[in-house]
């Protein structure tokens, strides 16, 4: 009774930030200097033509029966067709959303697989040589941009060795840089996070008792250090998905990877607004979607949280 | 980690220094040299020539100008605003604080800088415009901040004798609550001016930003980006500026995290 109760708060909460959100976006495109319709017809053409366009566009009504309009299309899934093609808008999302998934599930596979071994074994020489090399690599995971990361990949393993194409989402291979570009940030945020997580649990008393009943040493750290500081890892992992949705709209022009970033990037280029308006919009959602979903399975993982709140 | 931290502040010090010579004396950002074209860094040029001929090392400086000036701008700004209020919604709570917590919501359902890119692209690529989008995104974090800060402080024994003793609100937020919370603000200032010299190059890359001939450090990779089978230099160079300067950065801005977290020696 009690769960499903936290469930049905979250999942509001959820509904009414994504309602904002879309009211925000909705806004965005209002903020517009000029005036979509001289996108569309150019400077030329007569004012006749113009009003016909606003009226049949519906930018003529009141701002409040726009957003109206605006929210019956959204929950139709109809957001409008591109001014550039014609194509329905979320045709050309459903064409690249795909391509965003697969670079942000394979950047986040690979963090956790660089990120929890390097600051686990930090966290286990803490204070020694092995530490401060992998203290040096989070902060430059931290900071280097990934459109400075990728050109040097792009130069050392693209053009220098020749190991993975330049860029594009022809060959399978190309998913391997822009993925190690895009998990690098992730992978630092990681590190740091189990390192001071495990540091954290290896105070614990539990792991002193497991020592005292003489357990061997690999035993202690899997069996009593690990479990315990699995869990605020786990929930930056989750939360950092999201992220990655954010990340991945310069890693895709930076290795022209069709995805829902270059689809924005471009659209904003070739100021095709509706196009504009759904790519922020399904970004934002996946967003909020990811975040709630992580929150929510947080309280089932800590028996701790889901006793007491 | 001693030596780090100074060589931290020497790197940011010698950019501030650059940046500060090429607003007095502007370098020759723009100086075109046909013959240089795509030049590889020598003694004719220590850096390098882009693919027009314009010196790499002098376009280098001028982009340093903007990126600072830029992040200087951005903090200034988004620190005043965000911690002004967050200290009001803290401090009054009921429903000020609920409508901040909600705005403040809203702002971070978008991932990293896609709110920046969008408000970017709809307003028109400009300096100014990078500005006001990097503007409209930063103050979320100051205000978040700045609220939980508050709301701690609040129940200090101080505050509360200040109260007793009759002291107006206005001059027990800014003189007794303030100064505590300021510590943790300014080390999320360091890290976002960070963050806002690597969004504006973000910008300038993606083509939202700065505007050519201007010289920015996002829109030199972007432009190098088409030579780099037989230039690498012109993405390799703007890419270490940045690099140097963002890590300085972060690096100092975790040295000051470490001295004011008090459990630590």
């Amino acid at each position: 009774m009690f769960e499903l109760r936290t469930l049905g708060s979250r999942l509001a909460g959820a509904m009414a930030v994504a309602l904002g959100v879309s009211f925000m976006v909705f806004l965005l495109l209002h903020c517009v200097p000029g005036d979509p319709v001289d996108v569309m017809l150019g400077e030329y053409a007569g004012a006749a033509d113009r009003l016909a366009l606003r009226r049949q566009l519906g930018l003529d009504l009141p701002l409040a029966e726009q957003w109206w309009r605006f929210l019956r299309g959204l929950s139709h899934a109809d957001l409008g067709v591109s001014l550039v093609n014609g194509q329905a808008v979320t045709g050309l999302l459903a064409e690249h959303f795909g391509y965003t998934a697969i670079l942000a599930l394979a950047a986040l596979l690979l963090a956790v697989a660089i990120g929890l071994p390097l600051g686990a074994l930090a966290a286990l020489r803490v204070g020694r040589g092995w530490d401060d090399v992998a203290s040096v690599l989070a902060v430059l995971g931290m900071s280097l941009p990934s459109f400075v990361l990728g050109p040097v990949l792009i130069i050392a393993f693209a053009v220098q060795l020749r190991w993975f194409p330049i860029g594009g989402a022809a060959q399978a291979a190309g998913l391997v840089l822009p993925a190690v570009t895009l998990a690098s940030g992730l992978a630092a945020v990681l590190m740091r996070m189990t390192r001071a997580a495990m540091l954290e649990a290896l105070l614990l008393p539990h792991v002193k008792a497991a020592r005292a009943r003489g357990l061997r040493e690999s035993a202690v750290v899997l069996g009593h250090v690990c479990r315990n500081a699995a869990l605020p890892v786990v929930t930056v992992i989750g939360l950092q998905l999201g992220a990655l949705l954010g990340g991945a709209v310069v890693t895709e022009t930076v290795f022209n990877w069709p995805g829902l970033g270059q689809l924005l990037v471009e659209s904003i280029q070739r100021r095709d607004y509706p196009v504009v308006q759904g790519a922020v919009l399904l970004i934002a959602f996946t967003y909020i979607a990811v975040n709630t979903f992580v929150e929510l399975i947080y309280t089932r993982l800590d028996p701790r949280i889901g006793a007491g709140a | 980690m001693k030596r780090t931290e100074l060589m931290a502040r020497a790197i940011v010090g010698a950019w501030l220094l650059i940046a500060l010579a090429a607003s007095v004396w502007p370098p020759a950002a723009d100086k075109v040299s046909l013959p240089g074209i795509l030049a590889p860094p020598g003694i004719e040029a220590w850096l390098g020539r882009d693919d027009l001929g314009r010196s790499v090392l002098a376009r280098l400086a001028a982009g340093a100008r903007i990126s600072l000036e830029v992040a200087g701008v951005v903090v200034g700004v988004t620190a005043l605003l965000g911690t002004a209020l967050g200290l009001i919604a803290g401090w009054c709570g009921g429903l000020v604080d609920t409508v901040l917590l909600r705005l403040t919501d809203l702002f971070l359902a978008f991932p990293g800088i896609l709110l920046a890119i969008a408000l970017a692209g709809v307003l028109g690529p400009g300096i100014a415009n990078v500005m006001m989008a990097l503007c409209v995104v930063g103050w979320v974090g100051f205000a978040r901040l700045a609220r939980a800060q508050t709301l701690s402080v609040k129940q200090g024994d101080h505050v509360q004798v200040a109260h007793a003793l009759g002291v107006a609100p206005a001059r027990i937020v800014l003189r007794h609550v303030l100064p505590l919370i300021a510590g943790p603000l300014v080390v999320e200032a360091s890290f976002a001016c960070a963050a806002v010299i690597v969004a504006e190059a973000g910008l300038s890359f993606l083509g939202l930003g700065v505007q050519p001939p201007t010289p920015s450090w996002g829109s030199m990779i972007r432009d190098g980006a088409r030579y780099l089978l037989v230039a690498p230099h012109l993405v390799l160079m703007p890419g270490l500026a940045l690099a140097s300067l963002v890590v300085a950065i972060n690096l100092l801005g975790d040295g000051l995290r470490d001295r004011m977290d008090p459990r630590r020696p």
